[in-house]
């Protein structure tokens, strides 16, 4: 509570950097940029001082900042982290800089075309960005379900802009058909997300209501209200506790995004420009599947046991569905996004597991896979702003002109498909072990999966690196330049490291998540033969 | 000395890494970094070798625990290596034929453009190699697994500007991932059955454990050595690994990588022995797999590829060997060594000759080579006879002893055996005969070759084969790609190339006496993979005479049609044997029926579904709300009077509401 | 005299008002017919007031006419605007109120 607002800061400079963004006058855009990448990585700077101050053998919650704010309704302007909040943070403020670096050109007024009155693309373009890292920042940290709610949803408006206002110009039916079908995704992006946000509205007042009623002061505490459950004073009828998980597990179900809500994510991804799906696929989507493992198992420890059959095979169903149309693709950006969703799938069954192995590796995929997608998805758009076309087929023989380029795009697709010794692997493994030990069934149908991504990646990279180069587009095709091998390499490196080496992350990850299983009250299986050592 | 384990592996590794990342800057001497920091690992593997001679039985046994790796509530992952006689033995081998392959690269690699990232490549599959051999877990061991995988994938499709080395590196790969799947949920199952997945800890308590877990981990362990090691059923993608240069087909489709699945079931030995039927099966995989490999290559005129099938085939054997259990162990490992001695040399023969014959790989299109080749001759025939098991050579000691031990697994199933592998045995003699007389004697059917034959489906012609190595002589190279022919000048390879196959035959003569030679290699595996005299049903003599006898009878087929006559350039129709073979047993048909084209049909359906059923749905909603609101727009005419009428129906509602909520 | 008999009148004069609203196109003739309605709710405030003895009902009902005199003057505005522009004080002639 004393000291420095360390987590408001970590938000606030970047909601702060974004309004002087969109003021910078039209004539300056690279300042623009360069404002915004700085406000990135001086947002880097707070976040890790957050991981730097942040002791894994501490307080469930650190860093913890509470505000009055709406009285009449118990609203406390609650924010506090723990180990899963500041890994995803971490992961938030690292990935924005590399978005806005990617991203140099691609709010460039095209040239030819002047822009009409004030409208400053490129300014706009930053300052959301910035816009959103802050609001995720927010809700990454917030402890009150009302400000959760609240940032969850606000969250819509930058990127309602970021999708239907900036495209890559590769549409195979040119631009106006591009116009039309980004403003299609920018529209299905809002209103599945909105119809989601809604429900879980009416489970905020449900819960607002519950709490009300049983501890005489509403209130919106995630702490307060887990607490009072473990204590007994708050005990909710099993029914009303089923409808208000269903409620909130919509939303994030959405988000996440789970089979067979799905379908606005190739579309979102697809349409807008490759820094923008990685923010989404990468960053924005990480709050569901964050939510459900703090807020559906946090607050309704019995309702998300009930749940958990269903939810399983729902992630089954997304991790091989989602991968079999990855390889039906042909769209170079909608392949990464249904690989997204079969890995999305991963998330969601890691967490409902409810083993250790399972949750951890659930929190370090959202990190691991946040990072992958990067390299894959930017290096793609890389590739496309090259050629002008998102078709695998327009493709073919890269790797001869375009080493570099192509060496990067196998190590993202190799993340990808979670090559040992990349840090996806490590992720990838935890969740299936820890799925297997509860539900061995549904560990081997997840370990098809594995299989399947081999196929979607190495058919990707097959049909547009390998091969004669027989396009002249791809005859004078550069390599990578100064800037864009800038953004790849630290990514890569960052995956290579925490391959080999990801016990940082682990440790801080590691008490969060034992937190969380005693909240639901799960313990691990434990082995058949325990005894192993002490007969040895 | 336990120190330097680590270190075995990080040479290689800082090699590719050095390579990969280094640029251009290092093409001039990369490829001499490379081979230097693979002899540097032969070198840290010499010397912890000899450091073990001087251990007695015991206490041979190295570990190194490097760091913790995936910590979690319950789970330990560890970096941690175990040098033990097993994995010294593959060490050296790995290290060996790994050096004297990086040589002979220097030499057949001279004119690629891109001869750095291929040492790079190399090198970083010496790194996973030995990091899987060299694991202490099986997780570990896994992550060396699959980084052969990847190493083989790169090495595969290292000429990539090739739609067919791009494919056939795929299919490598994801054959081998089916595998790997199986690997993995062997590690689930020991895992949540022992509660570890290091070796000491889950083979120590094996015997605890039920047979149905055992025999579930044998079978997922069993899946993932048949796809490292191109056993049926997941033998398809080692014919097409051949796209590759030939030094990887030396080095990683024959002497190293492809026997990692009978390293995984010896290593697992206490597993098998506790599950008899997983035994059983690794038995039945091994003898189909030695006869299949066998009979495709009696049919293959593709020099590579014949040499592939016989890979594949003796696996099998050792496949076969390391089922028998503590009779085999140590048999499948020697002739894994003998095997990585002859075939690397073979492989690194027909490298040669290609390298003479302007990548020609055809071998109806060879003949009497042996005249402008005469080292190239001499090493591969010493090859030859070793795989033959010609008595006196290493292929002779190692391969009878497996057949011995075949014999020897009891009752109906022992002559099954027995006799499988003596039918390999005629097998291999007769197709390496044909090998051998094809390439080496006969006419020169290379002279004077009738332009453009007609392409076979086996055998691509000569101008896809001439595109095939980028910057080699690219006179040549553009004239056959004009469909000209030019008649190829054999001459014999550069020393640096003919070295390493001198080494390799000294091995296929030498080394399986020297290991027979009272029965050191056997005793020297026993601490790690125990050992039990085989009892054969028939006297050995009868069986070694019997080996002798079949292979005799192959080497003589082969000689009746092939040495007597002369051999048609274009391959007759042969048989209808000889064309399934040709066709590798219609194990492409197979697959591409069984899997690729349901799946194509399912994933194209998927596609179509998500798009008008899952989308379909969404659309339809909001299709449904907006044809709603059109007709709720409707009734907002803009009259006033109309309006009104509204407002005071509602008010009328309104009142009567209250009313009757009174009322009640 | 019985007070709820003010009571009837008022609903009378609102049912009428109400009838004429809805019935009558002329546009003056309509706003004739709201004031009748305000003017029976006005009758309906005085009522309750007597009947309850205190004067509530009584401020509310000039409340209402302080608006209703407001109305007038914005009303009959709107009434000269529109008969200018269509010179004619029908309402059904404007269907402007929709987009």
């Amino acid at each position: 509570m004393s000291g420095f607002p360390l987590l408001t800061a970590t938000a606030v400079l970047p909601a702060l950097g974004a309004v002087a963004t969109a003021a910078v006058p039209a004539a300056r855009r690279a300042a623009a940029k360069w404002l915004a990448l700085a406000v990135s990585l001086g947002t880097l700077v707070l976040a890790g001082l957050v991981v730097a101050r942040f002791d894994p053998g501490g307080a469930r919650y650190q860093l913890t900042e509470s505000y009055a704010w709406i009285a009449d309704f118990g609203v406390r302007f609650e924010l506090g982290v723990d180990g899963i909040g500041t890994a995803l943070i971490a992961l938030t403020a690292l990935l924005v800089p590399f978005v806005i670096a990617a991203g140099w050109h691609d709010a460039d007024p095209v040239p030819g075309e002047r822009p009409a009155g004030r409208w400053r693309p490129t300014q706009g373009f930053f300052a959301l960005i910035l816009m959103v890292e802050a609001m995720v920042v927010v809700s990454f940290a917030a402890t009150d379900v009302f400000v959760f709610y609240l940032f969850f949803e606000a969250m819509l408006i930058p990127m309602y802009f970021l999708i239907g206002g900036f495209g890559d110009r590769a549409h195979a039916a040119g631009e106006a058909e591009g116009a039309k079908q980004r403003s299609y995704a920018a529209v299905k992006f809002l209103l599945y997300n909105l119809a989601g946000g809604l429900i879980m509205l009416a489970a905020v007042i449900g819960l607002y209501v519950v709490t009300a009623d049983q501890l005489g002061t509403g209130t919106f505490s995630l702490q307060r209200i887990t607490e009072a459950r473990a204590a007994g004073e708050l005990t909710m009828a099993a029914g009303t506790e089923r409808l208000l998980f269903l409620g909130f597990f919509l939303a994030f179900a959405v988000k996440a995004p789970l089979w067979p809500l799905h379908t606005w994510l190739p579309n979102a991804m697809g349409e807008s420009t490759a820094p923008v799906a990685v923010l989404i696929t990468a960053v924005v989507d990480k709050v569901g599947t964050f939510a459900m493992l703090r807020f559906c198992l946090g607050l309704f420890p019995e309702a998300s046991a009930w749940a958990t059959p269903v939810v399983v095979v729902l992630a089954l169903v997304s991790i091989i569905y989602g991968a079999l149309l990855a390889v039906g693709q042909r769209d170079i950006k909608r392949l990464v996004a249904y690989a997204s969703i079969s890995h999305f799938g991963f998330i969601v069954l890691g967490i409902f597991a409810m083993t250790s192995q399972g949750q951890s590796g659930a929190t370090l995929y959202m990190v691991f896979h946040g990072i992958s997608t990067a390299v894959l998805m930017l290096v793609a758009g890389f590739l496309i702003s090259r050629r002008g076309s998102r078709l695998i087929a327009d493709y073919g023989g890269v790797q001869k002109v375009a080493p570099v380029l192509a060496g990067t795009f196998l190590v993202g697709g190799l993340a990808t498909l979670s090559l040992p010794g990349l840090a996806p692997f490590v992720s990838e493994f935890l969740v299936l072990v820890g799925t297997f030990s509860r539900y061995p069934a549904a560990g081997v149908v997840a370990t098809a999966g594995i299989v399947l991504a081999a196929l979607y990646v190495l058919l990707l990279y097959q049909r547009t690196m390998t091969g004669p180069v027989d396009k002249p587009e791809i005859e004078r095709m550069p390599d990578l330049r100064r800037r864009e091998l800038a953004v790849v390499a630290p990514l890569i490196a960052l995956l290579i490291a925490l391959g080999v080496f990801p016990k940082p992350l682990t440790d801080i990850v590691n008490p969060a998540v034992e937190h969380t299983l005693s909240d639901v009250r799960q313990t691990d299986p434990q082995p058949e033969l325990p005894a192993v050592e002490a007969a040895e | 000395m336990e120190s330097l384990i680590g270190l075995l592996v990080a040479a290689p590794l800082l090699g590719a890494a050095v390579l990969l990342c280094g640029g251009r800057r290092l093409d001039r001497a990369g490829h001499w970094l490379g081979t230097a920091l693979a002899a540097v690992s032969f070198a840290l593997g010499a010397v912890l070798f000899f450091d073990m001679l001087g251990r007695s039985g015991g206490e041979r046994t190295l570990h190194q625990h490097l760091f913790s790796w995936i910590p979690v509530e319950g789970f330990q992952a560890d970096v941690a290596f175990r040098l033990d006689q097993l994995s010294m033995t593959f060490v050296l081998l790995i290290t060996g034929v790994g050096t004297l392959i990086h040589l002979y690269s220097v030499g057949y690699m001279e004119h690629d453009a891109r001869r750095r990232r291929f040492f790079g490549y190399l090198n970083l599959f010496l790194a996973a190699m030995l990091l899987l051999v060299l694991a202490d877990n099986y997780l570990l061991l896994y992550v060396g697994w699959e980084g052969v995988g990847l190493a083989s994938f790169l090495l595969i499709g290292f000429w990539q500007h090739k739609p067919s080395a791009a494919a056939a590196a795929k299919k490598a790969f994801l054959v081998n991932r089916v595998g790997d799947a199986g690997l993995a949920i062997a590690i689930f199952l020991m895992f949540t059955t022992f509660g570890t997945f290091a070796f000491g800890e889950v083979l120590a308590a094996a015997d605890g454990a039920g047979e149905g877990t055992l025999t579930a981990i044998g079978l997922m362990l069993l899946l993932a050595a048949c796809g490292k090691s191109a056993q049926v059923p997941l033998q398809s993608w080692l014919g097409d690994a051949m796209e590759g240069p030939t030094p990887v087909s030396a080095l990683i489709h024959a002497a190293t990588m492809v026997t990692a699945g009978v390293y995984l079931i010896t290593r697992s030995g206490a597993i098998y022995d506790a599950a008899p039927n997983a035994q059983t099966v690794v038995v039945i995989v091994g003898a189909v797999t030695l006869l299949f490999g066998a009979i495709v290559g009696c049919a293959k005129d593709d020099i590579k590829k014949a040499l592939a099938a016989s890979t594949m085939s003796q696996i099998g054997y050792m496949v076969l060997a390391a089922g028998l259990g503590p009779i085999g162990y140590a048999f499948a490992i020697m002739h894994l060594v003998t095997h990585g001695f002859f075939k690397a040399g073979l492989f690194l023969g027909a490298g040669s000759v290609m390298h003479g014959m302007n990548d020609e790989v055809n071998m109806r299109k060879y003949g009497g080579l042996r005249r402008h080749m005469p080292i190239t001759f001499v090493t591969f025939g010493l090859g030859y006879l070793a795989i033959i098991g010609f008595p006196g050579l290493s292929g002779f000691f190692s391969k009878d002893l497996i057949i011995e031990a075949a014999f020897s697994a009891g009752g109906v199933r022992g002559w099954v055996l027995g006799g499988a592998t003596l039918l390999g045995a005629a097998l291999t003699a007769y197709y390496m005969t044909r090998v051998m007389l094809l390439t080496f004697f006969g006419e020169e059917r290379w002279r004077h070759r009738p332009t453009a034959t007609p392409a076979e489906p086996d055998v691509e012609p000569a101008a896809g084969r001439g595109a095939a190595a980028p910057g080699r002589a690219s006179g040549q190279t553009a004239g056959q790609a004009a469909g000209a022919a030019a008649e190829p000048h054999p001459h014999e390879s550069p020393r640096v190339m003919t070295l390493p196959m001198i080494v390799l035959a000294f091995g296929s003569v030498f080394a399986g006496g020297l290991f027979n030679w009272g029965e050191a290699f056997v005793h020297w595996l026993e601490p790690v993979t125990r050992f039990e005299h085989p009892h054969p049903p028939l006297p050995i003599p009868v069986i070694t005479g019997a080996t002798v006898a079949v292979m005799l009878l192959g080497v003589g087929l082969a000689w009746l049609q092939y040495g007597r006559r002369p051999v048609p350039v274009t391959a007759p129709r042969g048989s209808l044997l000889t064309r399934a073979a040709r066709r590798d047993l219609f194990q492409d048909d197979f697959n591409h029926a069984a899997f690729v084209s349901g799946g194509q049909h399912l994933t194209r359906s998927l596609v179509y579904l998500d798009h008008t059923v899952v989308d379909g749905a969404v659309n339809g909603t909001a299709a449904a709300f907006g044809g709603l609101s059109g007709r709720l727009r409707k009734v907002q005419n803009g009259f006033a009077r109309s309006y009104a009428v509204s407002m005071f129906g509602g008010a009328a509602v309104l009142v009567a509401a209250t009313l009757l909520m009174r009322a009640v | 005299m019985n007070p709820a008999n003010y009571l009837y009148l008022a609903a009378l004069l609102f049912t009428i008002g109400a009838f004429g609203v809805l019935i009558r196109r002329n546009a003056i003739v309509v706003f004739m017919c709201i004031e009748l309605m305000l003017n029976a709710a006005n009758l309906t405030l005085v009522a309750f007031s007597r009947m309850h003895g205190n004067l509530d009902g009584q401020i509310m009902a000039f409340f209402v006419m302080v608006v209703a005199a407001a109305e007038v003057v914005v009303g009959l505005a709107i009434i000269v605007m529109l008969y200018r522009s269509r010179h004619s004080a029908s309402v059904d002639d404007a269907s402007l109120m929709k987009l």
